[in-house]
């Protein structure tokens, strides 16, 4: 009576840990549907996901206690801090070339000569794929013919 | 590096080594575990000194880099967390032209993954050249968007060149 075993002391921790990663998840997936445009949301979901996974990890490891699980645990948080933010990355990259509208308290003063640039590349291209769209519908137009 | 590998590989074998002894001198746990770890690769990084002093030095700032990330880490997702949770939006969502002193891929890599996992920011693209890093910033304050600039170039990209170079 009045001892604190270390195995209760391992499950109060594990279970802090797993719940703090939880409400960490929850809190980040509300703020995905009411957050107003798309790099706002994949900011909050990509910090929120990210650590809360980790989190949750951690206090698998923690309960279980084995070298192993947590040697495990530990290689799988590495690979999510190396791989979540490359996907945002990519993601979003994709949604500016696409012309995803930003919010419209967003301050562009900085990136306007990077959406001129890549305005003038899509006209540009745009055009160079209709040369090649009419270069190559003379060939294969003729082999309809016949 | 190459130390760094060769030493946490001497370290994870003996670790492994001593905690499967026949009658085991430690409890066969994950904190046992990695006690003895830790103090053998202490060990192998103080010999360090004799023959790769570089080595030495780089290690403490690595690892007091790896504990500013990680509270940057939980700093940005209370940030966001908090704006998630009341009603009013407290972000000025900018986005920022950083100019990078980070030359290899390996490099600009790293930062950019810190960046997005960090303070409410994001990073769009690299320009073509690899002078500027665009980021989508959520929390500027008073739209001083030098003084979020010099956070970044201090806080991120000095510890992690000092590292790399």
């Amino acid at each position: 009576m009045g001892v604190i075993e270390v195995e209760q002391i391992k499950e109060v921790v594990s279970c802090v840990f797993i719940l703090a990663g939880v409400i960490f998840m929850l809190i980040s997936t509300i703020g995905l549907l009411r957050f107003p445009d798309f790099y706002i949301r994949m900011s909050a979901i990509t910090k929120g996901a990210s650590l809360g996974v980790g989190l949750i990890l951690l206090g698998l490891g923690i309960y279980f206690n084995q070298p192993d699980i947590m040697l495990k645990v530990l290689a799988i948080i590495t690979f999510i801090f190396i791989t979540a933010p490359v996907a945002a990355h990519v993601i979003s990259r994709t949604a500016v070339r696409n012309h995803s509208p930003f919010w419209n308290k967003t301050n562009l003063k900085e990136f306007e000569e990077y959406q001129e640039k890549l305005h003038l590349d899509k006209i540009k291209n745009h055009d160079r794929y209709r040369e090649e769209q009419k270069t190559e519908k003379k060939p294969s137009g003729a082999g309809d013919n016949v | 590096m190459k130390t760094f590998y060769l030493h946490s590989a001497i370290a994870f074998v003996s670790a492994y080594l001593i905690t499967h002894q026949d009658p085991p001198p430690l409890p066969y746990n994950a904190f046992s575990t990695a006690f003895v770890f830790l103090v053998i690769f202490w060990i192998l990084w103080s010999t360090s000194w004799f023959y790769n002093k570089p080595y030495f030095r780089k290690m403490p700032k690595a690892l007091f880099f790896a504990v500013f990330f990680i509270k940057e880490l939980l700093v940005a997702n209370i940030k966001i967390a908090y704006d998630i949770l009341t009603p009013r939006y407290y972000m000025r969502p900018t986005v920022i032209a950083l100019p990078l002193s980070v030359k290899t891929d390996l490099e600009i890599t790293l930062l950019a993954c810190m960046i997005t996992l960090t303070p409410g920011t994001l990073s769009i693209d690299v320009s073509e050249n690899r002078k500027i890093l665009y980021v989508h910033a959520l929390y500027v304050k008073n739209n001083d968007v030098e003084l979020l600039k010099q956070y970044i170039k201090n806080g991120f990209e000095r510890r992690l060149l000092e590292l790399t170079t």
